[in-house]
């Protein structure tokens, strides 16, 4: 069924082939810099230094391809993908802000891309420059001590603050015994899942019906000695602050713990609250988030991490110093926990957001969050009034942060109409699907909008009306919601093939071998 | 809005936010600037790096200096691929096919037939696969080479703390291989995995792959292997010496170098449910939709993930290098089998030359390793009587950046420098440095 005329809307469907499927034999798409002559008759034939059984015996299964078929093919890909510059995207817990184009021009200037990380510092002062200046701005919108730039992604940071809390206990000798880190379920999965990965046990509490938040006595009871720290995001995905964390902070210090608090959901408090002036140990921000720069279909993300006074030295090596004439690179760091990934992080994401709060200053900052608070709460009032939503804990937060997650589930029991209908249904509208919830599904049939401050009143109403129109159909002519997508770049697909080694194929190599009907 | 929202003021929405915890002071920021301004700033600032088209690099160690074609940037600056980022396949199609495509071509050069999700770089890649051999094998012991690139070491360890130890195997001192008999030695039943990269942070190639997957396998253990990607145009790819797993560094496939931020890890396993079960990224299968002619994909296992299992995954994801791998898929598609192989072939040609002129100078020893190189080799100057910083100090100021000074990271090669020559380095610029050498060693 298509439906072009009831919504207004078609994506872009080229049945674009896979790559391999566009190969002519002969064809190529760049021409390498070859040797000068005389080089070549210098040194003769140098792969015949290669040992015989190290020599590739057959080149590649490449696609051959020309550069205008090239070109074309990911062109037509680049449109059947939508970003936060094609339309509406809200995707909830990502804060989707638009990225002034200015920073992406600054950032691929060749005085950015064609630095190597190990020229001698005298050559980077530039670099070194912003990376300095920036981490101390986020001192400042933190109240943290020092900062590092290194994790590629907010997971990668929540890693790196679990390695630290790691070695402070091992530091103070109680590593052996304090193996568990208590978080909360609706925190990001990483405040579990990186921590674990750090060797830890997780302990994670649940909230209270009435408040949104684990009650003081639940956290009382899930801390004691064998406590490490406290890892959890604050404001949550709900768009509902902990009230409690003062309280929880307190806790957990007075029982020899560390507390870290993901600030992925900061939007919404540049300039009014400090986590660190609250008392937190560590803390981390998604540059991908708050700080505009471009989530480019999923990373290179950065993440800075903080550390207070205490936990500084913990810091990953290098970090960034300035004695007032020259920037330097400081390795010489006895406690640090090493290195968390290669070099300095993505460095051009430093600077897209450096860019970006110089642009902004310090009222611009504060000036962003209330935007983007009134936008979720006017978006919130307008989604209340559709048929089949309601939002948990609205008796108790009434106004919310950064976002808020509401509910299907009227919707489901009243027309079998689930959010993962309406998510494919939405598309047929023109608008990026939605955040539904990070697992476990504490709140059925969840959706999770988040209007940075970059959405326009005119976008909050268009998204309100396409989800009571959506509505609208799940109660009168369901069966349009539940086949949907229509009006997408590709029909429903065949799920299957994800739980079934003989049917998965995560390369072009192993589907042909599939397909040929080959015992995997 | 307020209104609609039914408040007075803005300050209301915050209620939530308790008074006594609030910011009561303004934040010693700079004052907003304009467009104009924030270039102006900014410009002057990074006017302040010399960058590597302004002076000649030799540097490598992890991070090359490769041709990055035009169509590369062009890609990856499209904004629908630059600004999305975790939609469906409904409205996203187009970036996971590119991210079945980036799989895809991954796995025809390390010759593997699952390929995941991109991830951070080469050193958390390593640290994912020696995880994930503890999980397969439930062993907790790690052998790799002493030649391992040191960072590439400190990151494994670290995504290891607690969980395995990573051992050191013995290399012969004159070839740089392995030391088969160390080896021997050193493995039981409680290695997971014997780990190598080919070629070597050192630039050799280590050429005892078949042995080396024999001796693990005989043990019950993996065999695991890193690799720089453009040297697959001429060396054996993995998956046909007996890997179980490979990862590696794919910033040579159309990255800038952007300081150290255009890393991409890669990683690929056999297809076996075991293997693809403890891979702890996301995975991308293709499959088919309701109407004919299209093609669709969707996650293999997603419950396996953090993203559902959170604290029972096992090991973080999240964030990735998407873009990077969508650059890296339009580079390998431009290169062909061809163009890949005639790269390499190129890359060695100049580095061989680089090696040819600098052993051709009395007081350096190039390379310390007597074996094949690709397009990373040693520089010894013990018998110079100069260091590599003071080498290095002298280079620079004729306009040429040397090589990476190893001396801390490998002291037993003494005064030892790690040179990176690609298709990037022309004769005359290999032969400005031989001339810079001349004057720096004298």
């Amino acid at each position: 069924m298509r439906d072009t005329e009831s919504t207004g809307y078609h994506a872009v469907s080229w049945k674009e082939p896979i790559v391999h499927q566009l190969s002519r034999k002969g064809r190529r798409g760049h021409q390498v810099p070859l040797a000068e002559n005389e080089l070549r008759a210098t040194i003769g034939d140098v792969t015949s230094n290669i040992p015989d059984k190290m020599r590739r015996k057959h080149p590649p299964e490449l696609p051959e391809l020309s550069e205008p078929d090239v070109v074309r093919h990911y062109i037509r890909l680049s449109q059947e993908t939508y970003g936060v510059d094609s339309g509406i995207h809200m995707h909830g817990t990502c804060t989707m802000k638009y990225s002034p184009k200015l920073n992406e021009y600054i950032t691929r200037s060749p005085k950015v891309a064609d630095l190597h990380p190990l020229q001698a510092v005298d050559t980077v002062q530039g670099a070194l420059q912003v990376m300095y200046e920036f981490q101390k701005w986020l001192c400042q919108l933190s109240g943290m001590a020092e900062f590092s730039l290194q994790p590629r992604g907010g997971a990668h940071a929540v890693f790196g603050n679990a390695r630290i809390i790691r070695a402070y206990h091992k530091f103070n000798g109680e590593l052996a015994q304090r193996k568990e880190i208590v978080t909360t379920v609706l925190s990001h999965p990483c405040n579990g899942g990186s921590p674990a990965t750090a060797g830890f046990e997780v302990v994670t509490l649940y909230p209270n019906e009435e408040t949104g938040y684990p009650d003081i006595e639940a956290l009382k009871s899930a801390v004691s000695s064998r406590t490490a720290g406290l890892m959890m995001t604050d404001p949550y995905d709900t768009g509902i602050f902990d009230s409690n964390l003062e309280e929880y902070i307190k806790i957990v210090h007075e029982a020899g713990g560390l507390v870290a608090i993901d600030q992925a959901n900061a939007n919404s408090l540049l300039g009014r609250l400090r986590i660190g002036d609250v008392g937190a140990d560590l803390c981390h921000f998604n540059l991908h988030k708050s700080f505009s720069t471009p989530h480019g279909s999923t990373g290179p993300g950065t993440a800075a991490i903080g550390a207070s006074e205490k936990l500084s030295k913990f810091l990953p090596i290098p970090t960034v110093t300035f004695d007032g004439n020259r920037y330097s690179l400081d390795y010489n760091r006895p406690h640090s926990i090493g290195k968390l990934g290669e070099f300095y992080g993505v460095f051009p994401n430093v600077l897209r957001a450096y860019a970006w709060m110089m642009a902004m200053g310090a009222e611009g900052l504060g000036e962003a969050s209330e935007v983007a608070v009134i936008n979720n709460n006017y978006l919130l009032r307008k989604l209340l009034k559709v048929r089949g939503v309601s939002l948990p804990w609205l008796e108790s937060h009434p106004f919310r942060l950064q976002e808020a997650r509401f509910s299907l589930q009227k919707l489901h029991e009243e027309t079998g109409i689930g959010v993962a209908d309406v998510n494919r249904r939405i598309v047929d509208y023109g608008i990026q699907d939605m955040e539904t919830s990070h697992e476990p599904w504490i709140i059925p049939e969840p959706f999770t909008p988040e209007p940075p401050e970059t959405t326009s009143k005119e976008d909050l109403d268009r998204f309100a009306e396409v989800i009571d129109a959506i509505s609208h159909e799940a109660y009168t002519s369901p069966e349009v919601v539940r086949t949907a997508p229509h009006n997408a770049t590709i029909s429903r697909i065949d799920r299957a093939p994800s739980r079934h080694p003989k049917r998965w194929a995560m390369t072009w190599r192993a589907y042909l071998r599939k397909a040929s009907g080959d015992k995997c | 809005m307020l209104k609609e929202i039914g408040v007075q003021s803005v300050e209301e929405l915050f209620v939530d936010i308790p008074q006594r915890i609030r910011l009561k002071k303004r934040l010693q920021l700079p004052p907003a600037k304009s467009e104009y301004h924030v270039r102006r700033e900014v410009e002057a600032i990074l006017s302040r790096n010399k960058a590597c088209g302004e002076l000649i690099s030799f540097l490598g160690a992890g991070c090359w200096p490769h041709y990055v074609p035009a169509v590369c940037d062009e890609i990856n600056s499209r904004s629908e691929f630059l600004t999305a980022y975790a939609g469906d396949v409904y409205a996203d199609l187009g970036r996971y096919q590119a991210f079945f495509e980036f799989q895809s071509m991954i796995g025809d050069l390390v010759a593997m037939d699952v390929v995941s999700f991109p991830w951070y770089g080469w050193g958390n890649v390593s640290g994912d696969s020696a995880r994930m051999a503890v999980m397969i094998t439930d062993r907790h012991e790690i052998l790799t080479p002493r030649t391992v690139g040191p960072d590439r070491l400190s990151i494994m360890r670290g995504q290891c703390e607690g969980l395995a130890d990573i051992k050191l195997v013995k290399n012969d001192p004159v070839t740089g291989q392995v030391s088969l008999e160390d080896l021997k030695n050193k493995i039981s039943s409680k290695t997971a995995a014997v780990h190598i990269e080919n070629p070597t942070y050192l630039g050799f190639v280590e050429s005892q792959c078949m042995e080396i997957s024999e001796i693990a396998h005989d043990h019950g253990a993996l065999f695991t292997v890193e690799v720089e990607p453009l040297s697959l145009g001429v060396l054996a790819p993995p998956g046909e010496y007996g890997a179980d797993i490979v990862c590696g560094e794919g910033q040579p496939l159309g990255m800038h170098m952007n300081f150290g931020g255009g890393l991409l890890g890669f990683l690929a396993c056999r297809d076996d449910e075991r293997f693809v079960s403890a891979v702890p990224h996301r995975l991308i299968t293709i499959t088919t939709t309701e109407r004919k002619g299209e093609w669709g994909f969707t996650y293999v296992l997603p419950e396996r993930t953090m993203f559902a299992a959170r604290d029972k995954a096992k090991s973080f994801t999240g964030t990735a290098t998407a873009l990077w791998a969508i650059t890296a898929a339009v580079y390998l598609s431009l290169l062909g089998p061809n163009g890949l192989r005639e790269l390499a072939e190129v890359i060695m040609q100049k580095s061989h030359y680089a090696i040819k002129r600098m052993s051709e100078m009395s007081g350096i020893k190039v390379p310390v390793f007597n074996s094949c190189h690709f397009e990373e080799f040693t520089a010894n100057f013990d018998t110079t009587g100069k260091t590599v910083s003071q080498v290095n100090r002298f280079l620079l100021n004729s306009g040429v950046i040397g090589g990476k000074d190893i001396t801390e990271e490998f002291p037993e090669l003494g005064n030892t420098a790690l040179y990176c020559v690609t298709e990037m380095h022309t004769k005359a610029d290999i032969d400005k440095l031989a001339a810079a050498l001349e004057e720096a060693i004298q």
